[in-house]
């Protein structure tokens, strides 16, 4: 099984790169029974959100 | 011929070009004086803009490049060494978080955040947010910011800075990790929703 600690890897080049067929499967099936890695999924997307709101806001 | 309603628009910029230059540049006096020549190269050319957006795209995309040419000019003068150890501290810091076998410790364990969207909301969450960006060292949030804000490619962020791929994917992580581990002590947490 994927360590959590290269899936976190693999999580961030995602924002990055599109992911291999290989890495996409691998990753997947880890975050199945991984609930830490999903919870660190959904705040790398939000990160992403809170930047590109971050630079709209004008204060 | 320079109209006063054009000066204003541009004028109404500033506070965020100036919020811009000073995350990146991490440094007032370079900040003030991006923004200046920027707002400067803009009023030469603003007859071509009709409409608000293209003048905003138009006047952050010279921004953008004089940020860019400060950065390089820079980038020849700082030594690599002097942010390796806050480097470190952070990689520390993260494997922490982790077992030796680098699955996740259970004090290390993610949690779901309650409620992202809400935070988003609420003006203290964004000043959290900037202390966090503010406080990752000088080339991980250079290199955040070359890739979040200003939209590079990473490829484009390693010939720049003259970096390998690894080096960059690296780096990235290292100031995704730091960004949600401050939120988290900072906002998310228990302790930080207490307001």
């Amino acid at each position: 099984m994927m360590k959590c600690k290269d899936a976190t890897h693999l999580m961030s080049e995602a924002l990055d790169r599109p992911l291999g067929r290989g890495e996409r499967m691998r990753l997947r099936v880890h975050l199945l029974f991984c609930g830490g890695c999903r919870a660190f999924r959904q705040q790398m997307d939000f990160l992403r959100l809170a930047t590109r709101r971050f630079l709209e806001r004008n204060d | 011929m320079i109209d006063s309603g054009s000066a204003d628009l541009i004028s109404g910029f500033r506070p965020q070009m100036l919020k811009f230059a000073r995350l990146q540049l991490q440094d007032e006096a370079a900040a003030d004086d991006a923004v200046q020549e920027a707002i400067e190269s803009a009023l030469l050319g603003i007859d071509r803009f009709a409409g608000r957006s293209a003048l905003k795209t138009w006047i952050f995309t010279i921004l953008r490049h004089k940020i860019i040419d400060t950065l390089r000019e820079r980038g020849r003068t700082v030594q690599i060494s002097s942010f390796e150890r806050d480097e470190e501290e952070l990689d520390e810091a993260f494997d922490r978080l982790f077992k030796d076998n680098e699955h996740w410790s259970p004090q290390g364990r993610p949690q779901a955040w309650g409620d992202p969207e809400e935070a988003l909301a609420q003006r203290q969450f964004w000043q959290v947010f900037e202390t966090c960006l503010e406080v990752l060292p000088a080339r991980t949030a250079r290199v955040f910011m070359m890739r979040e804000f200003l939209g590079f490619e990473t490829d484009e962020i390693c010939a720049t800075l003259v970096l390998t791929t690894t080096n960059c994917n690296v780096i990235l992580h290292r100031a995704r990790a730091a960004l949600r581990q401050c939120l988290t002590n900072g906002w998310f947490g228990a302790e930080g929703r207490a307001s």
